[in-house]
């Protein structure tokens, strides 16, 4: 138990984030109309892509003899860098149709 | 130095900003557009930070050119597939998007254990969740994509449910047990988590029904979003932390919704058990058969109403006929005949999926009504068209407090004056119950195609 105590302590300022993330989040969605949850589902699609950050990492920091861990991080910017442009342009369609035409 | 890494976080701390201010955006209609601009250029900003200011140990980033290769290829592909993607597609190419991310979030994982290995127990529990998350993910969403496009069926049997418990259980074991015991797996425990959460992903979707796949869509996207999370706090990151868990809270909120909307609960999805006495009965017909009726009945009584209201339902999307709708509901509008459209929310492949179909065709947004005003205008309305719908208008969600829709909301047809269905069949929709709408006195049903009824009709009402 100590070492629970003594770990939330450590990372007190990543356990108020969190929480008060996932409160944003709710909050920010809660009032969304039926009509853009496909839309708003995909942006958060998009968001998420954000995971291509790490991929940058691990890819920028790889010992250039490792070959395991720069084709897998090769892959994973790959992965990533589809969820993000993918996810935004696709959201970007969605979108376009709702605007008003002349 | 400390310049470097003050644009890092600073940029990163922007990049947060637009995510939220962003996702807020999504919400509304009129701003949903900008939202999505303004998320996407806080991505850009994080990345390129990330690609010029990022340090580790005193090192900049490395393999600069096989990280800017990395990202066109992913661009141009990301692109073209964003692109070519038809409209009535749209639900599984978010699926695929999704999976990428859940892959590429287990991989940064999969890295991490091989060349740092396990050490303190937080930083274990966040790279085996990563990757245990991210490949559910992953080849969850590629279930679901499969199925969407119709390249694989769904298969139920109850095993399943069974089979996914105690999988489920082995992982979290396994997990437990590579953070905190020296488990006389090695190293290889990292791939046998990953073949376990890969098949995991597979069975978890497998036996889910097609008309679900919206649901768990959205909570694969909402666990994209949490794997995310975990590589947030494997490297300390803000904007990936930030991002995830946002992402992570906000889709099981939208899961939440969604489910609601069909009067379900997530577990009820999840187990797949829909209304296990929904099979028992199949009343309601009573010994009524259903009126037939044809195009140019239904064309010279829509072409003589007042106000006409269309409900368009998942067969309307697999027809692929919302262009051909908008021309029956202009032919309609020469004739001076108000309509408007009621839309459930969960109506075709995915909640909202109906409205970016019918704004594909051209159709005004203001005409695409939601259920609680459509219901209000239904006294009023002569002639309700009901396309390729089924279990939305159907009174026993009303009515019979055993079935398995009871209190689901549905659009009242009822109570207009008349009501004519388009259908290809009298086969019960996906809830597998009777519809005695089909049977009331003031319904017809029109045995077709929604496609080619719709233009039948098109070219009818021209002629009145």
């Amino acid at each position: 138990m100590q070492e629970f105590f003594h770990y939330f302590l450590e990372n007190r300022d990543f356990v108020f984030l969190v929480i008060l993330m996932i409160f944003l989040g709710i909050e920010v969605i809660s009032h969304v109309p039926a009509v853009l949850h496909t839309p708003l589902m995909s942006g958060a699609n998009a968001i998420h892509g954000v995971v291509i950050i790490g991929a940058i990492i691990i890819m920028g920091h790889s010992d250039p003899n490792n070959y395991l861990s720069l084709i897998l991080g090769f892959v994973a910017v790959v992965l990533g860098t589809l969820n993000v442009v993918g996810g935004f342009v696709v959201t970007n369609r969605m979108l376009e149709m709702f605007k008003k035409k002349k | 130095m400390i310049t470097q890494h003050f644009l890092l976080e600073f940029a990163y701390l922007l990049g947060s900003i637009s995510f939220i201010i962003g996702l807020k955006k999504l919400s509304h209609p009129e701003s949903a557009r900008n939202g999505n601009l303004l998320a996407a250029a806080g991505m850009g900003i994080a990345i390129l930070a990330t690609i010029f200011f990022h340090q580790k140990d005193g090192h900049s980033i490395g393999n600069i050119p096989w990280i800017i290769a990395g990202m066109a290829v992913g661009t141009v592909i990301g692109w073209l597939m964003a692109m070519k993607v038809k409209m009535t597609a749209m639900p599984q190419m978010v699926s695929f998007f999704n999976g990428m991310g859940g892959a590429c979030a287990a991989i940064i994982s999969l890295v991490e254990y091989n060349t740092h290995g396990a050490h303190d127990p937080g930083f274990s529990w966040m790279i085996f969740l990563g990757l245990v998350i991210g490949s559910v993910s992953f080849s969850g969403s590629m279930v679901a994509y499969a199925k969407l496009d119709g390249k694989i069926k769904d298969i139920f049997t109850s095993a399943f449910t069974y089979i996914n418990i105690l999988l489920l259980a082995l992982i979290l074991g396994l997990v437990v047990w590579g953070v905190y015991g020296h488990n006389p797996l090695g190293g290889n425990i990292i791939w046998i988590l990953l073949g376990l959460s890969l098949l995991y992903g597979i069975l978890f979707v497998m036996p889910i029904g097609g008309a679900d796949m919206p649901v768990v869509i959205s909570l694969l996207n909402s666990f994209t979003g949490v794997a995310a999370a975990m590589g947030g706090f494997l490297y300390n990151n803000m904007v990936m932390l930030t991002g995830g868990i946002l992402v992570g809270s906000a889709g099981t909120i939208l899961t939440i919704l969604m489910t609601k909307a069909m009067n379900r609960s997530l577990l009820n999805v999840i187990i797949g058990s829909f209304g296990g006495s929904a099979t028992a009965k199949s009343a309601g017909s009573g010994g009524k058969n259903a009126k037939e009726t044809t195009i140019t009945d239904t064309a010279i009584m829509c072409g003589y109403a007042s106000r006409v209201c269309i409900v368009p339902g998942y067969g309307l999307a697999v027809a692929q006929a919302q262009h051909a709708c908008h021309e029956f509901e202009k032919a309609l509008e020469e004739k001076g005949v108000e309509v408007y459209y009621a839309i459930h929310p969960v109506a075709g492949r995915m909640p909202g999926h109906m409205n970016v179909l019918l704004a594909e065709a051209d159709v005004p947004y203001e005409k695409l009504l939601e259920l609680e005003d459509a219901n209000a205008l239904m006294p009023n309305t002569d002639v309700v068209l009901v396309i390729g719908a089924n279990d939305v208008v159907n009174p026993l969600a009303e009515t019979d407090p055993a079935s398995p829709i009871y209190g689901m909301p549905v659009v009242k047809v009822w109570e207009a004056n008349r009501v004519v269905v388009i259908k290809r069949s009298l086969s019960p929709g996906y809830a597998k119950i009777d519809n005695p709408l089909f049977y009331k006195d003031k319904s017809w049903m029109l045995f077709s195609d929604a496609k080619k009824a719709l233009n039948a009709l098109v070219s009818e009402v021209k002629n009145i």
